[in-house]
This record gives C-alpha cells, structure tokens and sequence, in this order.
C-alpha cells in the first residue's frame, strides 16, 4: 500500500516544533473543544428524545405516520383487569381485518376508537399497541418473511362488572359515571352517555360525529363541562376552615330558605328553609343560603387560590384526553359572582373526572393520586413490558382537613341529602348536588361524589345525571348501584 | 427473496455507516500510513454498500428501473473523483475526499427516494460542480497572492447580499435565491465564502521588517471586519436570512479570537450574541415566529409548528433502526429535501444512521480544523478556520433545528441537502481546504 501517501501531520512533524505548534494552536483546540462539545450535547439530547421522549411525542393524533406502523404490526390486544378482552383485531364478513370490540357500547369511551384519530386507551396507548416486543428471533424471521409481527398488548385497570353496572345504572339518561379505586387512583369503570358503537362509529361515522344534538362521541366523564352545583360545598368548605381554623365549628346561620345581599338573591334548592343551622348541617342539607353567606364572609383572593391549587384552570392529572374546569373568581369578582361560586354556580364548570380527583384525594387524606388507566403493556405471549405503579400527584389538602370533610360528608349521608346511602351495608362519605344550567330555574344536573367504606376507603364514584333533578333522588341510587355491586349486594 | 434483502438492508446499512463512521477516527488515532491507507480503502467499500444496496433497495420498492442506471453512474462519478484526485493530487486529503463522497452517496440514495427527478437534476449539479471544483487546489497552491484580493473579496460580497436584499424586498422578503440555466442559485452560500476569505485578509497584517503575515493586525483594519461583519448580519436578518446571518456572527467571533488570541473575544461574542438574540426577538415577528414554534410546537401545530412536529413524529417513529427506505412518510414534511433532509433520514435508515451521520460531519470539522492548525500561514490559518466553523456551526444549525435542540433557523446540510448552490458551494469549501493541505504539505 506503498502509493497511498497521506498522512495527518502526526509523528512527521519534528519534534523541535512541537512546542511552538502547541502555543500557536491554543485558540485553534479551543474551537475543537467548543464545537466537540456542542456536538456531543446535541447528540445527547437527541438520544435521549429518541429514546425516552418519542414515544409520547408521536402518539399524537396529528402523527399520519401511524398508519406506516400498521403496515408493519398487527394492532395488539386490549384488555379489561381480569384479562376479557375489549378490543382486537379480527376478520369481518368480506375478509378485511377490521378491530373488533367485543362490549361494543358499553366500553366506547373507556376503550374508544383507533380511527379518525382515537380516543380512549386507543389513543393513549396507540403507539404501544403498534410496537411489536415479541422475542427477538421471531420479529427478525417476520420481517425478512415480510409478514407482520404481533404488537404489545394493553391491560387496563377496568373492572368489566363494575362497568357494566354503571352502564345499566346511567340507563337512558345522558350523564357519565365514574368509579376509581380511592388509595391508588386506578379507573375502574368509566361510563358516559349518550354513547356509540365503536364497531360500526368508522363506518357511520359521517352521522355519529354531526350529531349536535346527543354529542355521543363526547366522553363526558373528562370532557363535559358542568356547574359542579353543591359537590362544590367541599371546596367552599375547605376554604373556610382555612380562613378560621379555630372557629369554623362555631359558624351559625338562620335559613330562611333563600339569601340577598346587595340585589343579589340566591335561593335553596326548590327553596326549603333550613333555619338555624351550624356549619355541619348547612353542608349536610346542602343549603344554599348559608353557602352564599359563607362565600360572603371569605376572602375571594385566598378562595381563587385554594381553588387553583386544587386545579380549577389546572391541568389533571391524566393521560385520557380531557377538559380543563373553568373558575373565574378572583380579587375584582362582584357579590353575585361570589355567591354563585360558594355554591358550585357562576361561572365555575368542572368535568366528573375532576370532581372525582378531589373526591379520591379527601378519601386518601388529602393526597391526590395520578389517575390511570393502564396496568401494564405486554408483549403478545403476556411478557410485562412496562407496568404502571400508582402515583402520588400532589397533596391538596391537610390530613386534618381531609379528616374534618370527611366527618361532614358522612354527615350528608347520615341525616343530609345522601341517606338512601345510610345503612346499605357498608359506610359512604359523599356530597350530592342539584347544579342548576342556563338560565332555567329549578331544572338541575344531578350528581353525586363519594367513596366507600369510610374508615379505609375502597372506591370513589362519581354521578353526573344531565337534566334530571335533584341528586338526591336521581344520582345517589344510581352511585348505590355501583356500591352494591362492589360490594357484592 | 426480495422482502429477505429489503428486511436485512435496514440493518445493514446501519451497520455500514457505524463501521464507515468507526475508520474516520480510526484514522485519526492511528499514525501508521500502510493502517490509514487501508482504513481509506475500507471506507471506501463502505461508502460504495451503502449507495448501492440503498439505491437497489428502492428500485426493488418502487420498480423504477432509471434507478440501476443513476446507480452505476454514479458509482463512476465517485469512483472517477476517488481516482482523479488521486492522480492530480497525491498529496490531497483522502479522508476528506472519502467523507465528500459518503455525504453525497447519502444524499444520492435519500433524495431518489423523495424524489427521483429531483435525485437525476442534483446528480448533474454535482457532477459538473465536482469537475469545477477539481482545479480549485491547484489555483490556491500556485496563486500565493490570493491574499491582496482581500478587498475585492469583501465588495463583492457585500454587493451581492445588498443586490439580494434589494431585490428580496420587492418580491416581500420571499425571495432569497434565483433560478439561473435551471439551477437555484442563492448568493448568500457563495457570500459565505467570499467574506471567510476577506475576514482572513482583514485579520492578518503583513510584517514591515520580516514580511511575513502575522496574527494581530493594525487596530483600524481590526475594527473595519467587525463593521463589515455587522453589515452582513444585518443585511442577512433583515432579508430574513435568519440561519446565514447567525453562522456569518459566528464565524467572524472565531476568526477575531483567533487572530487577536483573547478569550476576551469570545466573551464578548457571547454577550453581543445574547443582545443581538433578544434585539431580534423583540424587533422582527419572523424571529418570534420561530421562538414559539421551538417552545411549543403542538400548541401552534396547525400553523408555524407544523413542520416542526412533522419532523419530530418522523424521528420518533422512524425509531432506532427506521422504517426501511420508502416505508416512511417523509414526504409529509414541506421542504424535505432541503432543510428536513436529517429527518428523513432518520426516519427511513434509522437514528443510529443519523448520529454516525453527524459523527462523520464531525470528522469532517475535525480534518479541516487540523489543516488550520498544521499550516503555518497565519492567513490560511484563518480561512480553514473560518470554513471549519462554518461548516460544524451549519451542520449543527440544521441537526438542532429540525431535532427541536434549537429554534429552526433554515440552513441545508452540507452536500446531503438538496440545492444547486449549496452543494458547488461546499464543493468550493472543501476544495480550498485540500488546496490549503497542499501548500502545507509542500513545506
């Protein structure tokens, strides 16, 4: 190899100018070092986004590329905690390979749907279901053979009787349902109505996604918006225990079965007079007028703070696609902005799914939890891939706050608005609320937050019934319902 | 048969380019001539698998038969400039020859696959650019006045960038290149040149006693380079030449800290980068266009982050090993072939193909910067540097900008982009340097 001459100026150089070289080139190996080292960071950082952050970036519904994936995977499994399957590929009546949804209605926003987009675990776990971790050997001898390899399979933490109850319990009503395991924030069922038929909504899809009117491809349970109504007490009531932590207990309030104050007049619920009541029973008999008193007497700058901090304007903490709540409170609210906020009116709208957080986080003493959907990813022999623990998100209240809500939400079911929970077999902290909409009076949403089995808390559920009443008489028997079949009655 | 070699070319171009990458350090940690020598060769092969078995992979793909034909001719290009510079210039730099040809075997087989029309047109820029550039060596080594060109150096670009700007304005600030005969012709890559070459002239005096160029000139000639410096930042960011702008700045910090030898300079350049950066930021909505796409593009992902995010999701689907060529979507991104030619690349063949990629752009930085430092004329000192950091500061402007390491500021990579005058300009760019090699190498 004698007639390549080349060389990069190593060992040729004499010795002698070694020296001299070195401390003319200073500047020019600070370049090096400088643009070395500019390198190897964006080399890093890249690494990283391939490895750690692509996965979530390209799960996104404006990523086309997905359909390359599946021409290279066969979409995997979905499944229910105890291993039913909810979604998987299958061969419809013309021989084409179409995603087969075994529940059909009953888990269509749970599950959701892979096309136009996805939603649901669908969406969430897209990317997974269309990466295939199969061993090694077998994805290399399908790809040289140009077949497709299986993708990773999905286990959900949904429970299939618990959802099938709260689909039976919502009935005919439009509304949605939800029911989280209390400790660990772990969805287990998850009802919206009206709903849809993954099966055929690709198919029909021009009518189901036009229809105004019932909006069935909205899930409701994280993206309808609703006046919290009473459940919103909770909220009122944690900020005015904050505000007199001595004295909250001894708060008193004459009810007269409605409120004005500066022209501002706010009504209970088909105005009942509640008369003399103390903090406790204006919270178990829900009444408005001492409510509206109470946000009178707060600090509507502290008020927006706590609210703030228990994520009213905030994002939650879930991978479901999902609607922020609106709060509009702050330091220039007029009177009737403030005594319609007390009561869970105004302007505030909140999804079922964070009014359930909040419930879950007064059940766990405060701590709110991550809410999740997936268990574990697997590849398609059931190798555990990647598994999902349960998280702590961030504490929204006192262990001692949480306790003292907790006694008045037992409250509301003992002697308030919850009894037909009293005596049912096992102990349920809740609040109910009869939200009033538009401008129509004494028309109401109905609902229903609370947990079980008080002393060490099971399950949360919480009832959203659009238009039906008072949450007493529509909300709680349909949360009963959910209650009794977890329980086993 | 054809799923089997289509299913393994994924991986073994992956491993050719690792291996290809692995040699051009090799060869910079080894001094023996016969192991270089033989590393060159091997690199050689290399360059050739990847342009071969990429090429047959997406005539096997799409069935367009053209593709064996561009094939072979292009193997007798790189094979005809491999050979030519061998023999014209022995003593040329082999590891910079083979990474011109790597690079451009890369975009070869990237751009038939965007487009093959596009692929054939810039096949004949480059073959034409290739045979221009060939006497450039050869002009550098025998003409050793080139420096008392300084002047007309600098009026000749600064002329151009104002033509373009001028001209640019009447057409709304869109137009920043020309078509000429067919090829797109943007003077600012050219000007590039035009003003390292003038900056070099303009930082070195020539000795009254010893005649010799020194370092450190006159304070007065210091002062006239950092105003034309600033005349051509501001001519490039008001015609919104955001990218040439930045790397002109750049470029000029290094060759002022290199001539004056005061870290001084570099602090000063930071600041003055950080002012000029904020000044931009606040006066231009084009410059605040781009901040917000790079902070968040999914929130603007209809409208200024749609290329971005485009790019993003290519990467990260194309995954480690990528989706094998033509089973991406790389058209999906607009100007794929240009500023997003990284991005299809990673899509298609693979991140660990796209990192040995940069690795190679680093060993390229690396040869030119060790031209500057063995050469003992100040004056050429100077313009390798200046080409160097315009080459690494480009590469790196374009890898983190469509990466969302950095806010974009469309810039082409270097002979992979598509573009006529970005490919002859590199070509001009790494020509001097192995012209600078050779007056080296004559001592």
């Amino acid at each position: 190899m004698e007639f390549f001459d080349e060389d990069l100026d190593k060992e040729t150089r004499p010795k002698s100018k070694k020296k001299k070289t070195v401390r003319v080139n200073h500047e020019m190996s600070v370049v090096v070092y400088f643009f070395v080292g500019l390198f190897l960071v964006m080399l890093g950082y890249f690494s990283w986004f391939v490895q750690i952050k692509a996965p979530d970036t390209i799960n996104s519904s404006y990523n086309m590329r997905q359909q390359n994936l599946a021409k290279k995977v066969i979409r995997g499994k979905i499944f229910a905690a105890n291993g039913d399957v909810l979604a998987e590929q299958a061969m419809n009546s013309e021989n084409k390979e179409v995603r087969y949804y075994p529940y059909s209605d009953v888990f269509a926003h749970a599950v959701g749907y892979s096309t136009h987009g996805g939603t649901g675990v669908e969406s969430v776990a897209n990317i997974s279901l269309l990466t295939s971790d199969s061993p090694i050997n077998e994805r290399l001898q399908k790809e040289m053979a140009g077949v497709r390899n299986y993708g990773d399979d999905i286990y959900t933490t949904y429970d299939v009787g618990l959802q099938q109850v709260a689909y039976n319990a919502l009935g005919a009503y439009t509304g949605a349902i939800v029911v989280m395991e209390a400790k660990t924030g772990k969805i287990l069922a998850m009802v919206s109505k009206p709903d849809f038929d993954p099966n055929t909504v690709s198919d029909n899809w021009a009518k189901v996604s036009n229809d105004k009117e019932k909006t069935p491809l909205l899930n409701r349970a994280t993206q309808g918006l609703y006046p919290p109504g009473s459940t919103f007490k909770m909220v009122s009531l944690l900020e005015y225990m904050r505000e007199n932590p001595d004295n909250y207990e001894d708060y008193t309030y004459n009810c007269k079965g409605r409120i004005t104050v500066e022209d501002v007049t706010v009504d209970c619920f088909h105005s009942s007079v509640h008369g003399k009541v103390d903090l406790k029973s204006s919270f178990a008999k829900s009444c408005n007028s001492s409510f509206a008193n109470i946000g009178n007497l707060m600090n509507t700058k502290k008020f927006s703070d706590t609210c703030s901090k228990l994520l009213l304007n905030k994002d939650l903490p879930i991978d479901l696609y999902y609607k922020r709540s609106s709060f509009a409170l702050d330091r220039n609210s007029g009177r009737e902005e403030i005594m319609h906020t007390a009561i869970g009116q105004g302007e505030t709208l909140m999804t079922p799914m964070h009014i359930a957080l909040i419930t879950q986080a007064i059940a766990n003493k405060g701590m709110m939890m991550r809410s999740y959907e997936i268990e574990k990813q697997t590849n398609y022999q059931g190798t555990v891939i990647k598994s999902y623990e349960p998280k702590e998100y961030k504490r929204i209240m006192s262990e001692k706050e949480a306790s003292v809500i907790q006694e008045y939400m037992e409250e509301v079911v003992n002697t308030g608005t919850g009894k037909k929970l009293k005596d049912a077999g096992y102990t349920v902290a809740g609040k109910t609320g009869s939200a009033e909409y538009g401008n129509v009076k004494g028309e109401s949403h109905a609902w229903f937050t609370g947990y079980s089995n008080v002393s060490d808390p099971d399950i949360v559920v919480t009832v959203i019934v659009e238009k039906a009443g008072s949450g007493s008489d529509y909300a709680v028997p349909m949360a009963k319902r959910v209650f009794d079949a977890y329980y086993g009655m | 048969m054809n799923t089997v070699i289509i299913g393994l070319s994924r991986y073994a171009l992956v491993f050719f380019i690792a291996f290809y990458a692995f040699h051009c350090f090799m060869a910079f940690a080894y001094g023996k001539e016969g192991t270089r020598n033989w590393f060159y060769f091997t690199q050689n092969a290399f360059m050739i698998f990847i342009h071969v078995t990429g090429l047959v992979v997406i005539a096997m793909q799409t069935g367009n038969k053209d593709l064996y034909v561009a094939c072979a001719l292009q193997e007798v290009l790189f094979l005809a400039v491999i050979a030519l510079y061998y023999v014209i210039y022995p003593n040329s730099s082999r590891l910079l020859i083979n990474n011109m040809c790597m690079f451009l075997a890369i975009s070869f087989v990237i751009l038939s696959r965007l487009s093959v029309e596009k692929a054939m047109k810039q096949f004949i820029v480059v073959a034409v650019s290739l045979i221009i550039t060939m006497i450039i060596p050869i002009i550098i080594e025998r003409f050793k006045n080139m420096r008392v060109l300084t002047y007309i150096f600098g009026t000749v670009g600064v002329l151009s960038l104002l033509t373009v700007m001028l001209l640019g304005a009447a057409t709304n600030g869109s137009k920043l290149s020309y078509d000429l005969f067919g090829i797109t012709f943007q003077p600012s890559e050219f000007v590039k040149i035009l003003f390292v070459l003038f900056e070099a002239g303009m930082l070195t005096d020539k000795d009254e006693k010893t005649g010799k160029i020194v370092m450190r000139p006159d304070p007065v000639k210091v002062v006239t380079s950092a105003i034309v410096a600033a005349a051509y930042v501001v001519i490039l960011v008001l015609s919104r030449d955001l990218g040439s702008g930045l790397i002109f700045f750049v470029v000029y910090i290094f060759m002022l800290y290199a001539s004056l030898k005061a870290s001084l300079v570099l602090l000063g350049g930071a600041g003055s980068g950080i002012l000029g950066s904020v000044i931009g930021y606040k006066l231009f909505s084009h410059v605040r266009t781009r901040v917000i796409a790079w902070r968040d593009p999914f929130k603007v992902i209809e409208g200024q982050g749609y290329q971005i995010t485009q790019s993003l999701f290519a990467i990260g689907t194309g995954g480690w090993f990528g989706m094998g060529l033509t089973l991406g979507s790389p058209d999906r991104i607009p100007v794929v072939e240009r500023d997003f030619i990284f991005s299809a690349i990673s899509e298609e063949l693979g991140c660990i193909f796209s990192i040995c990629l940069i690795l190679i752009c680093i060993s390229t930085f690396l040869i030119i910067m060790n031209v500057a430092m063995m050469i003992e004329n100040p004056y050429y000192k100077l313009i390798a540097l200046g080409l160097a950091v315009n080459y690494a500061f480009q590469v790196f402007l374009t890898v983190g900008g469509v990466t969302k390491f950095i806010p974009l500021t469309g810039v082409t990579l270097p002979l992979v982009s598509y573009g006529g005058s970005s490919v002859l300009a590199t070509l001009i760019v790494f020509s001097i340097v192995q012209g600078i090699y050779l007056l080296h190498k004559e001592g």
